[in-house]
C-alpha cells in the first residue's frame, strides 16, 4: 500500500446498513418501478383502446367490424376527408410563413429578434381554442372584418385553417428555427470565398441545411391540426373532423367502440409523422460537428428591413387576433356596446361552477409540474446513466417515447376505456384530478423526457464510472453532481409541463368528473352555451397564468439559480 | 518491489474475452501485473486497451475469462468492491462541486470526520503543487490543473490500483510533458501499482515500467521499453513503436540475404531461416549516413529524393541506384546534413548495419 498516502477507512466508516444493500439491486428495483409506472400510464391505456376498437358495440368480440362500418359511413368517412383536407392546407399555409419568419430571426440581422421570437410563440401560451372564439369576434356574423370573407362563413373550413394556422405557427417555427440556427458558417464562406451567389447558396446551402427541419415541421403541424379538438369544436360549425366526431361517438351517442375505431384513425398520421421524425433526426446529427462554427448574419440593410416588415405583419397578426379576443373578454356586448367591463370574469354568471374550474386546473398543472417533472427527470436519469437491467432501460427509453406518436385525444380515449373499466380496481380514480394529472403527464411525458435526456447527456458519462470508484452510490451523485447541474433543465421542464397542463383540453375532455372540472373544459362549455365571452375571459386567465409561469421561470433564473450555479462562471 | 511480490501478481487477467456483435474487441487476454509497477496500454484507436482498462476497473462486463486483483477473484464484482481509482482524458470533475470537494468526494463526510477529511484533501492539494486552489471551482482551472485535480481526487481514498484512461491526451504538448513527468514521480513517491492507457508511444516509452502493445483486441507484446523498441515481436510493434521501412526479402543463407538486386550481409538467427522469403525492417534512425564507402558492408548507392525537416533532425527518402523493391528512409541530425551539405538530387553512399537488419515472417500485418 502507499505509504505516502496514509489511507482513511472509508468502505467502514459508511453505514453498515447502507453498505449491505448492493446497488445494483437498488438501481434495477428504480427501473423496474419506472417501467411499471410508464406501462401503467402508457401503454395499458393505448391497449386498451385497441382492444375497445375490436369489440362490438353491444360488447363481444367484432373484429374488424367496426372499420368496415366505418368506411361504409359516408358521414365518418366525409369527416376523415375533412381532417386530412384541413391538416393539408394548414400545412401548406403555416410552413412557408413559419420558414420565413425562421429565416428572417436567424439569418438576418434585422432588429427586435428577441421580443418577435416571444410575440410568435404566444399561441403556445393559451388552450387552442382561443384562437378559434378570437376569430368568431373578427370574422364571426358579428365579425369586425367579417367583410374580408366576402359573404363566406367563418363557421367552417375557412375558419377551422385560419385558427388552426395560427395555432401551429409557433410549433412549426420552433423546428424551423432550430434547424436553421443548426448551420455551419463555414459553408457559407465557402460559398462566398468561390463567388457563389445569394440565390444559389439559398438553394444549395441553406435549403439541404433546413430540409430536416421543414420534413418535421410539416408532419408535427399535420397531426397537431388532426388531432386538435378545441378549434373544430368552437368555429367548425357542422363541418366534422376526426377530433369532433371521436368526440360525438363518445360522448354524444355512447358509442366507444366507433370512438375508438376513429382514435386510431388519429393515430396513422401522428405515427407516421413519428418514425418520419426518428429517421430524420438520425441523419440531422451528422449535419453539424463539434466543430463547425455557428452562423454570424452580417447587416444587409435592404434585406433586414424587408424581414422585419414581413415579421411585424406576421406577428402583428397573431398579437391582433389574441389581442381581439383579451379585449372582447372585457367588452360589454360585442360589437355593439364597446364599454369595457369586468362583467364575464364572474363566471357564476354563465357557468354553474364559476371559478372553480380555474383553480382545478392550477392545481392540476401545479402538481404535474411538481410531480411530473420529479418522475420525468429521475426516470431519464435512470434510461440514461445506469448501466443494469438494459432491458428495462430499452422498455422504459421506448414507453417514454411513445406518446409522442399518440394525440391527446386518443391517449384521453384509452384512459376512458382503461380508467373506467369496471374490471380495473384503479377505477376509483375516474373523475379525479389526480387521473387528470396522470393522464396529462402522459400526454406531454415524451418532450419532458427527452429534455431531461439531452440535458443528462450533456454531462460527462464518466461521472457514474468515477463515483464508483470511489464507493459513493448513484443516488449520492445524482442528487450532489447531477441534478444540480441540470437544475435550470428541470425548472424549464415543470413550466413546460405547468403550460401545458393549464391549456390543454383534447386529452382530458374525456376524463373530468362533477367536481373536477378544468378551466379548459369550462371554456368549451361557456362557448357551447352562447356566453363567448366568458369562454374568452377563462382563456384569457389561462394565457395570463401561463404567461406568468413563464416569467416567473425567467425571473428565477436570473436570481437564484444563477447565485446556485455560480460554477458556470469562468471567474471567481 | 520483492521476491515475492513478483512471484504473485497483484493483477491477474486470464483469458479475457469482450465482443460486441461480430467485433471482438478482446480476445483471450492474458496479463500480470506487479506490485508497484507502471503499466501502459499501447496501441492504435480500437485496438481493446481502453476496453480492457474499464474491464479491469469493472465498469464493463467481459464475456469470458477471470481477474484477479490482490489474489481475489473480482471478475464479477461491480466497480465499488474493486479498490482502484480512475482518472478519465475528460478530468470527469464535477463541475459544481469545489476543488476541495472533488477531492474529498469519495472521503466519508460525517461530522466527527471532517478535521481528518480535510486534513487529507489539504495534503493532497499539496502533493499535486495546488495548495491554494481548494476553493475554486473546476472550471476556473486550467487543464493540466484539472487533470491534477482528479488524480488527487483518484488518490484520496488510497486505493491499491491507479488506471489513467489517456489522461494527457486533451493537454497541450508542453503540459503533457511536465504531467507526465510529475506522475511517473507521484507513482514511484506512492508506489501505486498503475495502469495508463495511451496511444501516444512516446508516453509509453517515457513513463512506463512495461509496456503492453496492444492490436486489434490482441496483445503483441509485453516488455520494457527498451525490450519492445530494440526487439519488436512483430511488424506491427516495430512500425508502431518508432518508425521503420519495410523490403521484401528471401534469405539466401545463415548471412545472406537478397533484397531486389541486392544482396546483404545480416547476423545469423532472429528469424532469418535460409530459403524462406520474409519482410525485412529497418529503421530509419539506424540506416549510416556519411563516411560510408563504396566497399563497406552493405554499402549502397541512393539518390535523396526528398528531404523533411524535422527540427532536431532530417528525414531523408533515398531511392537505391540498384532495384531493391523500395525506398529507404534515414534520420539524421541536423549538424550531419549540414556536414554532408545534403541536398535532394544528391547521389551518396549509405550502409545498412548487419545489426540494423530486422527479419519478420511476411504474412504479417504492418
Amino acid at each position: 500500500m502507499a505509504e505516502g498516502a496514509p489511507a482513511i477507512p472509508l468502505p467502514a466508516a459508511l453505514p453498515r446498513a447502507l453498505r449491505r444493500i448492493p446497488e445494483s439491486a437498488v438501481a434495477t428495483l428504480l427501473i423496474a418501478l419506472l417501467c411499471g409506472v410508464l406501462v401503467l400510464i402508457i401503454a395499458l391505456p393505448l391497449g386498451a383502446l385497441l382492444v375497445k376498437s375490436l369489440e362490438a358495440p353491444s360488447g363481444g368480440l367484432a373484429g374488424l367490424d367496426n372499420f368496415r362500418t366505418y368506411f361504409a359511413t359516408p358521414t365518418l368517412v366525409g369527416a376523415l376527408v375533412n381532417s386530412l383536407t384541413i391538416a393539408g392546407l394548414t400545412v401548406a399555409i403555416v410552413v412557408p410563413l413559419a420558414f420565413g419568419y425562421a429565416y428572417a430571426l436567424t439569418r438576418t440581422a434585422m432588429a427586435g429578434k428577441g421580443l418577435l421570437f416571444a410575440a410568435a410563440l404566444l399561441p403556445i401560451f393559451a388552450p387552442s381554442l382561443l384562437s378559434g372564439i378570437a376569430l368568431t369576434y373578427i370574422l364571426g356574423n358579428q365579425g369586425i372584418l367579417r367583410g374580408l370573407l366576402m359573404g363566406h362563413s367563418v363557421y367552417g373550413p375557412i375558419g377551422i385553417v385560419v385558427a388552426e394556422c395560427l395555432y401551429a405557427f409557433p410549433n412549426a417555427l420552433i423546428i424551423l428555427v432550430t434547424a436553421l440556427s443548426l448551420s455551419d458558417g463555414r459553408l457559407y464562406e465557402a460559398a462566398a470565398a468561390m463567388g457563389t451567389g445569394r440565390l444559389r447558396t439559398f438553394a444549395t446551402v441553406t435549403l439541404p441545411g433546413a430540409r430536416y427541419g421543414l420534413v418535421s415541421a410539416a408532419f408535427v403541424v399535420f397531426t397537431l391540426v388532426v388531432t386538435d379538438f378545441g378549434i373544430p369544436k368552437v368555429i367548425g360549425g357542422q363541418y366534422s373532423v376526426l377530433a369532433t366526431d371521436a368526440y360525438r361517438q363518445v360522448v354524444g351517442q355512447q358509442n366507444f367502440p366507433m370512438g375508438a375505431v376513429v382514435g386510431l384513425l388519429m393515430l396513422v398520421p401522428a405515427v407516421i409523422a413519428f418514425g418520419v421524425d426518428r429517421v430524420i433526426q438520425r441523419r440531422q446529427t451528422s449535419l453539424l460537428s463539434a466543430r463547425s462554427v455557428p452562423y454570424e448574419p452580417k447587416p444587409r440593410p435592404g434585406r433586414d428591413r424587408a424581414f422585419l416588415a414581413y415579421a411585424l405583419a406576421v406577428a402583428g397578426v397573431i398579437v391582433a387576433t389574441y389581442g381581439v379576443a383579451v379585449w372582447a373578454s372585457f367588452i360589454r356586448y360585442w360589437p355593439y356596446n364597446l364599454a369595457l367591463t369586468l362583467d364575464h370574469y364572474d363566471f357564476a354568471g354563465a357557468d354553474a361552477d364559476g371559478w372553480s374550474p380555474y383553480w382545478n386546473s392550477l392545481a392540476m398543472a401545479a402538481s404535474v409540474a411538481g410531480i411530473g417533472t420529479a418522475v420525468v427527470f429521475c426516470g431519464a436519469y435512470l434510461v440514461e446513466k445506469l448501466k443494469t437491467f438494459a432491458a428495462g432501460r430499452m422498455l422504459a427509453q421506448f414507453l417514454a417515447m411513445l406518446p409522442l406518436a399518440v394525440p391527446g385525444l386518443v391517449l384521453g380515449l384509452g384512459y376512458v376505456f382503461f380508467f373506467n373499466a369496471p374490471w380495473n380496481p384503479l377505477n376509483v380514480l375516474y373523475g379525479t384530478l389526480a387521473l387528470l394529472a396522470i393522464n396529462t403527464l402522459a400526454h406531454y411525458y415524451t418532450v419532458a423526457h427527452v429534455t431531461a435526456s439531452t440535458a443528462l447527456k450533456q454531462i460527462d458519462p464518466e461521472f457514474e464510472a468515477v463515483s464508483a470508484s470511489l464507493k459513493v452510490p448513484f443516488w449520492r451523485t445524482f442528487t450532489r453532481v447531477s441534478l444540480p447541474i441540470c437544475l435550470p433543465t428541470v425548472l424549464e421542464l415543470a413550466v413546460y409541463l405547468f403550460v401545458n397542463a393549464m391549456t390543454t383540453v383534447s386529452a382530458v375532455i374525456f376524463l373530468y368528473g362533477a367536481d373536477t372540472k378544468l378551466a379548459s373544459i369550462a371554456i368549451v362549455h361557456m362557448d357551447e352555451a352562447g356566453t363567448t365571452a366568458s369562454a374568452a375571459a377563462m382563456a384569457s386567465v389561462i394565457m395570463a397564468t401561463a404567461l406568468g409561469a413563464r416569467l416567473l421561470l425567467a425571473l428565477v433564473n436570473r436570481g437564484a439559480v444563477s447565485r446556485l450555479q455560480r460554477w458556470r462562471r469562468r471567474e471567481a | 518491489m520483492t521476491d515475492a511480490d513478483a512471484t504473485s501478481p497483484f493483477l491477474r487477467v486470464r483469458g479475457l474475452s469482450k465482443r460486441y456483435g461480430s467485433f471482438r474487441a478482446l480476445e483471450a487476454i492474458d496479463l500480470d501485473v506487479a506490485r508497484g509497477e507502471f503499466v501502459c496500454f499501447l496501441g492504435p484507436s480500437g485496438c481493446g486497451k481502453t476496453t480492457l482498462l474499464r474491464m479491469i476497473a469493472g465498469l464493463d462486463r467481459q464475456d469470458e475469462g477471470r481477474i484477479e486483483l490482490g489474489s481475489v477473484d473480482v471478475s464479477t464484482a461491480p466497480p465499488a468492491d474493486r479498490d482502484f481509482g480512475i482518472v478519465f482524458q475528460s478530468y470527469a470533475l464535477f463541475p459544481n462541486l469545489t476543488v476541495e470537494a472533488n477531492i474529498a468526494y469519495g472521503l466519508v463526510n460525517r461530522r466527527t470526520q471532517r478535521a481528518r477529511v480535510k486534513a487529507r484533501v489539504a495534503e493532497l492539494l499539496a502533493l499535486i503543487g495546488l495548495p491554494e486552489q481548494g476553493d475554486k471551482y473546476p472550471g476556473q482551472l486550467s487543464g493540466g490543473q484539472q487533470q491534477r485535480v482528479a488524480l488527487a481526487r483518484a488518490l484520496a481514498t488510497s486505493p491499491s490500483l491507479l488506471l489513467l484512461d489517456e489522461p494527457l491526451s486533451a493537454l497541450d504538448a508542453k503540459v503533457r510533458t511536465r504531467l507526465r513527468e510529475e506522475i511517473r514521480l507521484l507513482q514511484k513517491r506512492l508506489g501505486i501499482t498503475t495502469i495508463m492507457v495511451t496511444h501516444d508511444q512516446e508516453e509509453a516509452l517515457a513513463m512506463a515500467d512495461r509496456v503492453v502493445v496492444m492490436n486489434r483486441g490482441r496483445i503483441e507484446q509485453v516488455g520494457t521499453p527498451e525490450a519492445i523498441y530494440r526487439d519488436p515481436a512483430s511488424a506491427f510493434v516495430a512500425d508502431f513503436i518508432g518508425a521503420m521501412t519495410f523490403l521484401d526479402a528471401t534469405v539466401e543463407g545463415e548471412h545472406a540475404l537478397r533484397v531486389g538486386a541486392v544482396d546483404l550481409v545480416c547476423e545469423g538467427g532472429r528469424g532469418f531461416i535460409p530459403g524462406s522469403p520474409i519482410r525485412l525492417g529497418l529503421r530509419p534512425e539506424e540506416i549510416r549516413v556519411g563516411n560510408v564507402a563504396p566497399g563497406d558492408v552493405n554499402a549502397l548507392e541512393v539518390r535523396v529524393r526528398s528531404l523533411e525537416f524535422l527540427g532536431s533532425f532530417y528525414r531523408a527518402r533515398l531511392e537505391p541506384s540498384r532495384d531493391l523493391g523500395g525506398g529507404l528512409v534515414a534520420d539524421l541530425s541536423a549538424n550531419l546534413s549540414g556536414d554532408l551539405g545534403l541536398a535532394e538530387g544528391q547521389y551518396l553512399y549509405v550502409s545498412l548495419p548487419p545489426k540494423a537488419l530486422r527479419a519478420f515472417p511476411q504474412t504479417s500485418a504492418a
